[in-house]
């Protein structure tokens, strides 16, 4: 963000008061910031009206119960937060999704890295590879748990028969509640791409001659990579561990098309995500308060990982040249 | 958007030698080539290929085996062969009899280019506002617009429902591509970070030649930021095209043939499933994957370095 402000920072450099200050507000062209203004003014309707506005509107909703029929609120008080305690289901669907979110996470950090690592080694057709690599990521997620919907047949799809080949009898993935989760990360790990392509980009500006003199002092493959290769795409790391837990915190797709695209059909409690009961409480049963509710507590829950996240981050991310940001 | 070249310089050339030509004319030539022949580079870069193509063959296979299942008979469905023991080539003629498709395929097409053609062009307007234009406030002004990325898009849909409610737009496709009128944070950043990579002395001396201000966005800018408006544009066609939950709120309680591919093939995989109801059609759903699957891909094979640049460049903001 303060990269690319280089044209004001340099009125800005002192903190020195009223002269300065009011030369630099009329250092403003009124014309300029005039057409400045017409020119963000489509962000700022759509921020004003979709963002905030829907933003403000959703918590007076959550303190209110909502009837669809006459669109009209009526004050619940706190009704709705307390729903959020009372409806087991709040608290089953959280923890259905924390649990995916803790497994999903380092596996495609792993998995991402691992295909960056070895692609940022090859020297000839790492086209080839990216772009095949990159092939799922295209693919609409229908389509994937489509097919996936019978490679993870328990009985007769693909991935058992794989797996029977090495003589390991495979789980009932999408019947066993164990499996269920470890079934909705397969098809995560199938489009990890997006992930592995922003650690490639950060593999390649890693600066070669950290490693011929790392090796010139004796340093073996392993040592450089957790001495020099991990500390220089930690930022890159520190992105996409933000980018992927945001994501697994809001699943919504693959667990719709797998188990809940039937209203009628009784879904396993196991793949009961909390996109999927939000989803289910505002456009099924049109309990809007209660949904917005349960969304106001998802925003807390995603804020605070983040939060967390950034601090852990301070500690261990990298910014090369100090002040990047 | 300067330092992505690095990420480019091995794709879009054709041949090894040719990028191989690239890295000795940056870098210190005969040393390096000559480390390029060592035996156990050679030995390394051989594991690196078995490797690779054993990723690929994984990476690949779910593609092959709904490639294959498009073309089987009702009960074949389910055996795993590579190649179908009796081909069903008719497949491919009697999924537009039993689904909709062709206007399925019409409204995602016509959502998908609405909402890409928008959001480009509202996207680059705003960007170029904070990218060229002093005003008081305009750091604030993007700060918020950064700020605005980060929030989940869970905690915006109720209202923005509830918006359309009152709007009056639910049931129709407008809340699809509405609010992409106004802009979209991330496209936003993107497109200021091309507009600011242009020298700002071309601005300044059209405006000393008496251009105006939306002069310099028409004539100026908008003709040298294509390559920024192709990867904006792609992006959003293809979440859009991609698009499922959205489609499921606005659409999903009209007829079956207000649906867009996504939300219609989930329609055809409840009526089909092989789960749920046992043998039904489901090569059907199969060819239908394989249709909403295909425009992307050949999206891809034409653009497919703005994808990756866009996806690198995403990846820098932090």
């Amino acid at each position: 963000m303060a990269v690319a402000t280089t044209s004001d920072s340099g009125t800005r450099r002192g903190g020195k008061p009223a002269a300065t200050k009011r030369r630099k507000v009329e250092s403003f062209n009124k014309r300029e910031a005039l057409a400045g203004y017409l020119f963000i003014a489509p962000w700022v309707i759509g921020f004003l009206l979709f963002t905030l506005g829907a933003m403000v509107y959703s918590l007076v909703i959550s303190f209110s119960h909502y009837d669809l029929a006459t669109n009209t609120a009526t004050p619940a008080g706190l009704s709705n937060y307390q729903l959020l305690i009372d409806e087991p289901k709040v608290m089953l669907s959280l923890g259905n999704t924390l649990y995916y979110a803790v497994l999903a996470v380092p596996l495609e950090i792993i998995v991402a890295l691992a295909l960056a690592l070895l692609l940022n080694r090859v020297k000839r057709g790492s086209g080839f590879f990216r772009t095949v690599f990159y092939l799922p990521k295209m693919t609409p997620s229908v389509a994937t748990a489509a097919v996936f919907l019978l490679l993870l047949n328990g009985n007769r799809g693909a991935i058992n028969d794989f797996l029977g080949f090495f003589g390991i009898d495979g789980p009932q993935w999408l019947v066993d509640p164990a499996w269920i989760k470890p079934s909705i990360v397969i098809m995560a790990l199938w489009t990890v791409s997006g992930t592995m392509i922003i650690f490639l980009a950060a593999l390649k500006n890693v600066p070669r001659d950290l490693y011929e003199v790392s090796s010139i002092d004796g340093a073996g493959p392993i040592r450089q990579f957790f001495n020099i290769t991990l500390p220089m795409i930690s930022s890159a790391m520190f992105f996409n561990i933000i980018v992927l837990t945001i994501a697994a915190l809001q699943v919504f797709d693959q667990a719709y098309l797998l188990f809940h695209r039937d209203a009628v059909n009784a879904a396993p409690e196991a793949s009961l995500f909390y996109g999927i009961y939000l989803f289910q409480q505002a456009f099924r049963s049109f309990n809007f308060g209660f949904a917005s509710a349960m969304a106001w507590l998802l925003f807390v829950i995603i804020m605070l990982i983040s939060l967390i996240q950034v601090k852990l981050s301070n500690r261990f991310v990298y910014y090369e040249g100090g002040d990047r940001k | 958007m300067t330092t992505t070249s690095a990420t480019t310089d091995t794709s879009g050339t054709p041949g090894p030698r040719v990028a191989a030509v690239g890295v000795d004319a940056i870098g210190p030539g005969p040393r390096k080539r000559r480390r390029n022949y060592r035996p156990t580079n050679i030995i390394g870069q051989v594991v690196l290929w078995v490797l690779l193509l054993g990723m690929t063959g994984l990476f690949l296979y779910p593609f092959v085996w709904l490639i294959a299942a498009s073309l089987k008979p009702r009960g074949q469905v389910f055996d795993n062969k590579l190649i179908p023991e009796t081909f069903r080539p008719e497949n491919y003629a009697e999924v537009w009899d039993r689904l909709p498709l062709l206007s399925w395929a019409g409204n995602s097409i016509l959502i998908a280019v609405l909402a890409a053609g928008l959001v480009t062009i509202s996207s680059s307007v705003v960007a170029f506002g904070f990218a060229y234009f002093r005003f008081p406030g305009r750091n604030f002004l993007f700060g918020i617009v950064l700020a605005t990325m980060m929030l989940p898009g869970a905690v915006t849909l109720v209202p923005q429902y509830l918006i359309w409610n009152e709007l009056g737009f639910v049931g129709t496709n407008v809340p699809l591509w509405g609010a992409n009128l106004f802009g979209s944070a991330f496209y936003i950043f993107l497109q200021r970070q091309f507009f600011l990579g242009l020298p700002r002395e071309i601005f300044e001396a059209a405006r000393v030649d008496g251009v105006g201000y939306f002069g310099l966005f028409w004539r100026m800018a908008l003709p040298l930021a294509i390559p920024s408006f192709i990867i904006v544009f792609i992006f959003e066609f293809q979440a859009s095209w991609n698009n499922l939950q959205g489609p499921l709120i606005y659409l999903n309680f009209g007829s079956v043939e207000q649906f867009t591919v996504p939300l219609g093939i989930s329609f055809a995989m409840t009526q089909f499933s092989p789960t749920a109801g046992g043998q039904g059609d489901y090569q059907l759903v199969m060819v239908a994957a394989l249709l909403v699957t295909l425009p992307m891909l050949i999206i891809f094979a034409f653009a497919q370095r703005y994808f990756i640049e866009g996806l690198a460049t995403q990846g820098r903001k932090g």
